[in-house]
């Protein structure tokens, strides 16, 4: 324990930035390279990071199981129930443009929401995928 | 109310997606039956209304996202794929209630939520396929509804349900690779992915690159026939039906190769139909010959099988190659009989397999020998046994009889006798099978499994009965079946160049 400090504090270090990078790669999809899916592979990547250097108990309390596992459907529910705002303003399901005044941009904001959704799910399957295959051996 | 019924084409494949998630959500196994129970009750009611509305109408044409076709994704409801909706939400909501208990009795408890979720994504998948009219658009879903299959296999009680999962998950992949290989062929030489719009752009592409567009059809006939199983491509599936819960049996064999068939239907019909002539091509003989080998070495494979579900997976595999000779023998009648096929077999098999299912349940085996003399314990149960076998044999009275006699009539006006023989004969090996199965199971002494076993439990015992009484009554009344799919298959013969 007492050789790897290096690693532990330099994964204390660089957590807050890599859930930033990853929050940039989010938001910075309409742009550039990114958006929801590899978005929310680096969140998972953080707490992965975790579990690699503090134990997997470690990084079951900053993402506990359950809420992992209630992440992936989640993530699902906020792409479709997105789809089903423009149904209930009588426009046809993933119509976004009833999002806001100004169609074009009404449609960036339901982008958005729905990459939001993805970005639940994938890291949510990510970290259950993980947290599946260390468990494996206990 | 005019506002909900423009959207219906979208809550058809939206609903049972927002179930399965809700499903996932509760993680407890009786609210999210409940839930799955409402659902899968409300989309026959929805894919009634469209076959209503395509068998009075034009065909129904949705834009997802309100994007104009061929750019964005379209919905496309015609009387074929209307038929196919109809007969995939039915059976799931009949067969639904039967699930409750078996899936308590047959898989852990802290998995009951996840299974309805996967049921209903199943669910929304093959429906999807059936209703999307985006070539690509088909893919996602044909995923969406495999990995469902794999997960819903893979919680089989037998450890071997894991393997058969697998190895099918192999081979669906494969699949769904060469399916997705073959649009991406015709969609280099079109430019689009809609299947309307490549119905029409086919024709150009095709006096320009033949070869291409040939290539792309080989690929997806391939691909979807590695989904639907035609012989030599269905090794996957009689492990894949033998070892997943009997309620997936029952789920998977009445409707996930049907939508493949589906999807065979409208790309050769469909899509190629207008550019190459699809009933001049090889590979209809093809198709001809490989299933007359299926409905051969199905049926005959299913006669040496000592576990019930194999025999009638086996069986699948024979089935599966009468409705497949349907579409290779491309003429109105032998299509007719291919399309009316897909819903008599899946009421027919639905019916068997939830007979053994519930005979699972009650005694905890499918073999055999431990089945002899269960007439006479589950009276009701195994007479619904008996009458759907009779509906696979083709007996008169029986809806078995009508596709055969459609596919008869085809065979004649095609490749004379020999073809009707082979329907015949392969009927014949179908007697041996079902009627080995129906002598053990009423006429031999009680196996000691069988003592003290008794008549399956209502909600269980209610599916099977409606789909047996389904198996005659559409043996009478064929305005349902024969009706719609006379209707499907002129349009389909009459969109060929």
């Amino acid at each position: 324990m007492r050789f790897d400090v290096v690693i532990r504090v330099g994964t204390k270090l660089i957590l807050p930035f890599i859930l930033l990078f990853a929050l940039y790669v989010q938001l910075h999809g309409d742009y550039g390279p990114g958006g929801g899916f590899q978005a929310g592979v680096i969140a998972a990547g953080m707490v992965i990071l975790v579990a690699l250097t503090f134990g997997i108990d470690q990084a079951k309390q900053v993402a506990p199981q359950a809420l992992v596992q209630r992440m992936v459907p989640l993530g699902v529910l906020i792409f479709a129930g997105t789809g089903l705002v423009g149904m209930l303003y009588g426009q046809n399901f993933l119509d976004y443009s009833v999002l806001g005044p100004v169609a074009p941009s009404a449609r960036e904001r339901g982008i958005l929401l729905v990459e939001a959704g993805v970005l639940v799910t994938v890291s949510g399957t990510m970290l259950s995928m993980f947290y599946a295959f260390v468990e494996r051996g206990r | 109310m005019t506002a909900i019924s423009a959207q219906l084409p979208a809550l058809q494949v939206v609903l049972p997606l927002l179930g399965a998630v809700l499903a996932a959500l509760m993680r407890r196994g009786t609210p999210a039956f409940a839930l799955t129970l409402a659902i899968s009750w409300t989309l026959p009611f929805i894919s009634g209304a469209l076959l209503y509305q395509t068998l009075t109408g034009d065909p129904i044409s949705y834009r997802l996202g309100g994007w104009e076709p061929p750019f964005g994704i379209e919905y496309r409801v015609d009387v074929l794929n209307a038929f196919v909706l109809m007969l995939v939400s039915s059976v799931g909501a009949v067969i639904l209630p039967f699930a409750h208990r078996s899936v308590a009795s047959e898989i852990d408890e802290d998995k009951h939520a996840w299974f309805y979720c996967m049921y209903l994504l199943c669910l929304a998948g093959l429906l999807g396929i059936a209703i999307t009219g985006d070539a690509f658009n088909a893919f996602v879903f044909l995923e969406i509804s495999s990995l469902a299959t794999y997960v819903l296999i893979a919680l089989g009680r037998d450890r071997r349900a894991l393997l058969s999962a697998f190895q099918y998950l192999i081979v669906g992949t494969i699949g769904a690779t060469l399916y997705v290989l073959g649009v991406g062929l015709i969609y280099l030489v079109t430019g689009t992915l809609n299947m309307h719009d490549l119905s029409t752009r086919l024709v150009e592409a095709y006096a320009v690159y033949p070869q291409p567009v040939l290539a792309g059809l080989a690929f997806i006939v391939v691909g979807v026939g590695l989904k639907l199983a035609l012989f030599p491509m269905h090794v996957w599936l009689p492990n894949a039906y033998a070892y997943a819960p009997s309620v997936v049996s029952a789920f998977l064999a009445a409707t996930a190769t049907k939508v493949a068939v589906y999807l065979l239907i409208r790309f050769s019909f469909g899509v190629f139909g207008k550019a190459v002539a699809f009933p001049t091509l090889t590979v209809t003989d093809l198709i001809v010959g490989l299933s007359i080998a299926a409905m051969f070495v199905g049926a005959a494979a299913a006669v040496y099988q000592t576990d019930l579900k194999r025999m009638l997976a086996y069986s699948s595999v024979s089935q599966i190659g009468y409705i497949t000779l349907g579409v290779g023998l491309a003429n109105q009648a032998g299509l007719t009989g291919g399309i009316v096929h897909l819903a008599n077999h899946a009421i027919m098999k639905a019916a068997l397999f939830l007979a053994l299912g519930a005979a699972v349940y009650r005694i905890g085996t499918c073999k055999l020998n431990d089945l002899s003399g269960i007439g006479r314990r589950m009276p009701l149960t195994m007479t619904a046994f008996a009458i759907a076998g009779f509906g696979l044999i083709g007996t008169p009275g029986t809806a078995g009889f009508i596709s055969k006699w459609y596919l008869a009539l085809g065979s004649l006006e095609v490749g004379g006798w020999p073809l009707l023989l082979a329907i015949v004969a392969s009927s014949m090996i179908a007697v041996v099978y079902v009627g080995r199965v129906v002598e053990v199971m009423w006429f031999r002494e009680e196996s000691p499994h069988v003592k003290g076993a008794s008549e399956a439990p209502l909600a269980m015992l209610l599916p099977i009965l409606v789909l047996a009484a389904a198996t005659v009554y559409f043996g009478f009344d064929t305005r349902a079946t024969a009706g719609i799919a006379t209707r499907a298959a002129e349009m389909l013969i009459g969109g060929l160049r």
